[in-house]
């Protein structure tokens, strides 16, 4: 992060266990009964965070449920308390984790926006004077003096979301709030926070919405299994995000193997580099076209395989599937223990992020296969792009 | 603590933030309890109202405590509204953290502005209530004597009471939810041992001192004492000297110190332990 910028939120060491007591002891009586410490397990819901938010960002908190990511919200929020670590935040904290907090059904919208604007931290005296700025805001002037338990779940979140805008507060937290609203409200609260922004607000943003992450944030974060694993621009967090969820389902679906087939033929290495066979870490811009070469060894004689990949991104989406039959590449027949070179020439065309790719030997039919190796290889691309979509390439807009 | 310190956090713990959150937990507490009744606000005044009335047929016509009490009637009502007032603010100080769990869980607020709002609405209704009381006295021909001008003092004693019981009760029962019976029990017992329906006058003199420890012995009785009837045996007269107000004070302050002490101790925890 650059020094010039003013850091808004400071995260140094954060660590947060929770004892999960095995049997709740909530009583004298079993307090009585069974005496001492009780089983207590820990669950470390945060491991080692360290980060910043500069004053005026846009900060995306991405993860999975379970993940730690709202623990996080709770404790620069102050709700809970570190177990090891400092929270510092530079200015005033809207100090809401949901939105419409303290809300009570059997009020009218009326009553309700005085509640929440109090606990909000608004006196009625302000509340008052913003009271029809905030009625317009969520388009509900006619249902004011109706309980709030007549409004549907979208309107109660207009409602809350105009009060929580009025608390004028440098930072924001917001956690998962607005996957309730329509999408045209959703589109007015972003606008409102982009506001916010200019203003030099700053706005931290927990949620499942990759489409929002990449959209509006300036940078992101991502938390999984209680651990920072990936933080830097939003478009290239999101992606990292969609790799995590992805990967896991794959091993959840089909388990430890990644490799099938009847091992006629072997896949021994593959390897990606660039045209002059140099390796690379990542992909830029400046490399217009790079290599794909995979080692192979038959085991028996085979007559006309059939070698091919597949490229997916980070949800497993197949970007590009090749074989030397599609291609009508001149393929022969290999003899017992001899070893082939196969090698791809392959254009940058992709988009930053990663990419898996699986390369396989198949039998003539194209139905045996003799090696597959699901994910054998990741393409990381890193383009200075910063709209989503899985290509990109160089390319040019002209207006007449 | 010294007074400019305990000035500040005073000044703190009601600042004007704090004020307008307690002030809107106690507004939207009232419309929602009285919501769908048709009678609404009046059921805050025709409870101890009932209450008064049975208890005042069985104690003057059938058991006769009340018989050689100066403005009975009067006596008995004040007593029984007093009484409500500490039953309302701490049951409902009993439930204030549990209560409000959702909040908690997910709002950084001042967990003391909660409690204090709970005492805060039990307190309105006292108000109401005391109006009554007050109609009560012009009906019965009660004396309105300058001593009046010390009632206040006294209702900021109990109301001092029921914020440190209030306290320690929210606090206890976020841990153990034993809490809610034993403080019900705890209730009737006081209810008798407080001379609300009888005289402390008619109690055997030995344990005329133990019961004017309890502070609501001597609230109840000052207040009488200086509203109703001179006639009142208060705690004072009981120890005969001023150590019989000053006791019973130093138990508010007890309770008070050490019920925000350990809410204050736990509070950090709430949001997790609920």
């Amino acid at each position: 992060m650059s020094e010039s910028k003013e850091v808004a939120l400071k995260i140094d060491g954060l660590y947060k266990d929770f004892l999960l007591p095995h049997d709740r002891k909530n009583s004298i009586k079993e307090k009585l009964l069974h005496p001492g410490k009780s089983q207590n397990e820990q669950l470390h819901a945060l491991k080692n965070i360290n980060f910043e938010v500069a004053r005026g960002e846009f900060f995306g908190v991405v993860g999975r449920n379970g993940s730690g990511k709202s623990t996080l919200l709770k404790i620069i929020g102050g709700i809970y308390q570190p177990t090891k670590g400092n929270v510092t935040v530079n200015g005033t904290l809207t100090p809401f984790i949901e939105l419409g907090i303290g809300f009570s059904p059997n009020l009218t919208g009326r009553e309700n926006v005085f509640l929440n604007g109090a606990i909000l931290g608004l006196s009625r005296k302000e509340v008052n004077k913003l009271y029809d700025e905030i009625v317009a805001f969520a388009e509900l002037e006619r249902f004011m003096d109706q309980k709030l338990k007549n409004y549907s779940s979208g309107m109660q979140v207009r409602l809350a979301f105009s009060i929580a805008m009025q608390a004028h507060n440098d930072i924001l937290l917001i956690d998962e709030v607005l996957a309730v609203g329509d999408a045209s409200f959703q589109r007015k609260c972003f606008q409102v926070f982009k506001g916010m922004k200019k203003s030099g607000k700053t706005v931290v943003f927990v949620t499942h919405d990759m489409g929002a992450v990449e959209e509006y944030c300036d940078r992101a974060m991502l938390i999984e299994k209680s651990e920072i694993i990936s933080i830097g621009k939003s478009y290239q967090v999101a992606r990292e995000y969609r790799r995590v969820l992805n990967s896991s389902e794959n091993t959840t679906s089909s388990g430890q193997s990644n490799r099938f087939g009847n091992g006629k033929a072997e896949i021994i290495s593959a390897v990606l580099t660039t045209l002059d066979k140099k390796p690379f870490a990542q992909l830029h811009e400046d490399h217009d076209e790079f290599l794909l070469t995979m080692e192979v060894v038959f085991k028996e004689k085979v007559v006309k395989p059939i070698f091919g990949i597949t490229m997916r991104d980070g949800t497993g989406l197949p970007l590009l599937l090749s074989n030397t039959k599609a291609l009508y590449t001149p393929v022969g027949t290999y003899e017992k223990d001899q070893k082939i070179i196969v090698t791809w020439r392959l254009k940058n065309v992709f988009n930053t992020g990663r990419y898996s790719i699986s390369p396989a030997v198949a039998a003539e039919d194209a139905v045996t296969m003799f090696d597959w190796r699901e994910d054998m290889l990741w393409l990381e691309v890193d383009k200075n792009y910063y709209l989503p979509g899985p290509i990109y390439f160089k390319h040019k807009i002209e207006i007449k | 603590m010294s007074k400019i310190s305990l000035y500040q956090k005073t000044k703190q713990v009601l600042s004007r933030r704090n004020r307008s959150l307690i002030v809107e937990l106690v507004r939207s507490d009232f419309k929602l309890r009285y919501q769908g009744s048709v009678l609404g606000y009046l059921w805050s005044l025709l409870r101890p109202l009932m209450l008064f009335g049975v208890l005042y047929v069985v104690f003057t016509k059938v058991i006769k405590v009340g018989v050689g009490i100066p403005h009975y009637p009067a006596y008995l009502l004040l007593g029984l509204v007093l009484w409500t007032f500490f039953v309302e603010a701490t049951m409902s100080g009993l439930n204030a953290i549990t209560g409000r769990g959702d909040m908690i869980r997910k709002v950084s607020i001042p967990k003391y502005t909660i409690v204090i709002s709970t005492t805060a609405s039990a307190f309105v209704n006292f108000i109401f209530n005391m109006v009554v009381v007050i109609i009560f006295m012009i009906l019965g021909h009660v004396a309105f004597r300058p001593t009046l001008i010390f009632v206040p003092f006294f209702i900021a004693e109990l109301v001092l009471f029921c914020l440190g019981v209030s306290f320690l009760l929210a606090t206890l029962f976020v841990k153990y939810r034993d809490f809610s019976h034993v403080w019900e029990v705890s209730l009737q017992i006081l209810f008798y041992a407080t001379p609300i329906i009888y005289s402390l006058a008619i109690v055997p003199v030995r344990l005329r001192k133990l019961m004017s420890l309890n502070p609501l012995t001597q609230i109840f009785q000052d207040v009488r004492s200086v509203m109703i009837t001179p006639q009142t045996l208060t705690t004072k007269q009981v120890f005969d000297s001023q150590l019989g107000r000053i006791l019973p004070a130093l138990i508010v302050i007890a309770v008070l110190t050490l019920g925000s002490w350990y809410f204050r101790r736990n509070s950090r925890k709430f949001a997790e332990e609920l």
